[in-house]
């Protein structure tokens, strides 16, 4: 489904800010995965998912969808292989346009924007039959501004928008991060609900390593652009805590640095 | 009563530069771009019209014509802006000046009269005809653009406005969307020129200095009044006209007074400093909440940096 081989991305090349973001990624993802990703600050787990969406151009290497080779595709064409939500809530949604609106615009992604009507009525009653379930009262305001919705509602439609065209590969980056813990975990509930009845190949990098173990089928530990642990299967699901940590020392040869990583574990 | 007299100028002379006013609404509210260009666009569209005029080109072709020429000039600023990377605001000013030459050379002389009376004229006996007729086009016109923001394409280009980034992640040609909102922008100045030409019954190369300002003070003071009561996009776009009519309303007012007439350009940019500077004053500095919004805004901060 997904064949990241040998990326490498420097940002400032040349400068005394150079930063090697991407060190040679390697990554394959089969039909179906659900791959939890965690790793310290600035071991390029955000990157990665920047390099598989096309916000820029990687140095070096190749990355595949679907037997599709992306590599130079810009970043508003590869969008119809992929599905993201983003850290930060407001970034997902159009604020300033309705619910229906924002669903419908991503109803046609991939799709060549044409004079007929930017939503349906036909259209109102599925999305409004999509938002019941996630009890949120949302379905009976379709025609609200996004920009009124909270934190966690507004995550809650930009996964729903993301899954609305069933993406090949759906991209979640910290989605819950900047939520408070309640929501976090109904946004976290909301998403395997999704991933599971869309059978999504899905990236999720998160910050709680508890999360990391509970979802998905596969575990992936970032440092330093490269991939250092991989687990999947029955191994994963035994994983605890203190064995990540383990592994990250002996992997890394260091302490696992991120403070906040730490905190949740 | 000099001042009542002169209402109906007002009242035409608003609707005409309502136009304009439309075309930087969806630059500067839908898109979200500051654009310059159009202080040169709308003079473009004055003097191809009244070029075209002389040479015996029918009226409604001759307007067909100058709104196109306004979106080739919005098309200049779009490719400098998206394809070449400069900053819009310096890509509108950019393409103002190549205008200001461009002009000239349609023109031929700084202005030219208008060869052949319109249905658009100042002329007093057909004042009303002319008040009519404005109405009835730029109702048409907020009807037209009421019903393409609700298209696919309309959606598109607004979403690009409100958040470039949701708008590349789902498949939005963002740059695209750019350079059609800046031609469609710049061809509806352009008509306004082109109207304007009409009613005062000449083109000169500097029509259109200080147009900015006049359209910001017609946006500015229209979404004033009706910004509370509806966000319906109809009537926002029909506010707008009816902030420039108030706008000349006010001009009207002041030249009667006797004012020296280099200090109206002052007072127009006055106009629009107080409008958009009343809502941030308001809330900045005279709400509670203050506190609370900095607290928020820090903590997103703060988020993002982490966000590797």
């Amino acid at each position: 489904m997904l064949e990241i081989k040998n990326v490498s991305k420097t940002f400032n090349p040349g400068t005394v800010n150079a930063k090697t973001a991407l060190n040679g990624l390697d990554l394959t993802l089969e039909d179906g995965d659900f791959v939890t990703v965690i790793g310290g600050n600035g071991a390029g787990k955000s990157t990665m998912l920047n390099a598989i969406a096309g916000s820029w151009r990687v140095d070096t290497g190749s990355i595949t969808i679907d037997g599709v080779d992306v590599t130079n595709m810009p970043e508003y064409k590869r969008a119809k292989f992929l599905g993201r939500v983003f850290q930060d809530p407001m970034m997902g949604t159009a604020a300033g346009m309705q619910i229906d609106e924002n669903l419908a615009i991503a109803l046609r992604r991939g799709k060549r924007h044409s004079l007929r009507w930017g939503v349906t009525k036909e259209e109102r009653q599925r999305y409004r039959e999509l938002l019941a379930p996630l009890g949120l009262g949302l379905e009976d305001r379709l025609s609200s501004k996004v920009g009124l919705l909270s934190g966690g509602q507004r995550q809650a439609v930009t996964l729903l928008m993301a899954s609305l065209n069933k993406p090949k590969l759906l991209l979640l980056d910290e989605h819950t991060a900047a939520l408070d813990p309640k929501t976090a975990a109904k946004v976290l509930e909301i998403t395997d609900n999704v991933v599971n009845e869309n059978k999504l190949t899905t990236i999720m990098i998160t910050h709680n390593m508890r999360d990391a173990i509970k979802h998905g089928n596969r575990l992936i530990m970032m440092h330093e652009g490269r991939i250092i642990v991989d687990v999947k299967g029955e191994e994963k699901k035994n994983l605890t805590v203190e064995d990540l940590l383990g592994m990250f020392t002996k992997a890394s040869g260091n302490e696992f640095a991120s403070d906040r990583a730490m905190l949740v574990k | 009563m000099a001042f009542f007299n002169a209402l109906p100028y007002a009242v035409a002379q608003g609707l005409i530069w309502g136009i304009m006013a439309i075309g930087v609404f969806i630059t500067y509210k839908v898109l979200d771009i500051a654009d310059l260009t159009v202080d040169g666009s709308m003079a473009t569209g004055g003097v191809v019209f009244v070029v075209l005029n002389a040479a015996g080109v029918h009226t409604i072709l001759a307007l067909v014509i100058a709104f196109l020429a306004g979106c080739i000039a919005g098309l200049m600023t779009g490719i400098s802006h998206t394809v070449f990377g400069i900053q819009p605001i310096l890509a509108g000013i950019l393409t103002q000046l190549m205008l200001w030459s461009i002009n000239f050379k349609i023109i031929g002389r700084a202005n030219h009269p208008l060869a052949k009376e319109t249905f658009v004229t100042m002329n007093i006996e057909r004042l009303g005809f002319t008040i009519t007729w404005m109405l009835l086009i730029c109702l048409a016109l907020i009807a037209i653009l009421y019903f393409f923001f609700g298209t696919e394409l309309g959606c598109a280009l607004r979403a690009t406005g409100n958040n470039a980034n949701m708008s590349r992640a789902q498949g939005i040609n963002v740059n695209l969307n750019k350079v059609i909102g800046l031609m469609l922008s710049n061809g509806l100045v352009a008509l306004s020129g082109a109207f304007l030409s009409q009613y005062t019954g000449y083109a000169d190369i500097k029509m259109g200095a200080g147009a900015i300002v006049i359209g910001l003070a017609a946006i500015v003071i229209g979404t004033s009044i009706v910004s509370r009561l509806t966000t319906n996009f109809a009537i926002t776009l029909l506010s707008t006209v009816i902030g420039a009519i108030i706008y000349f309303s006010i001009y009207q007012f002041v030249m009667n007074l006797q004012v020296d007439a280099n200090l109206l350009k002052m007072l127009s940019a006055v106009i629009v400093l107080i409008f958009l500077a009343v809502p941030y004053v308001k809330k900045t500095y005279f709400s509670n909440v203050t506190f609370k919004k900095k607290v928020k805004s820090n903590a997103t901060g703060e988020g993002g940096t982490e966000n590797a």
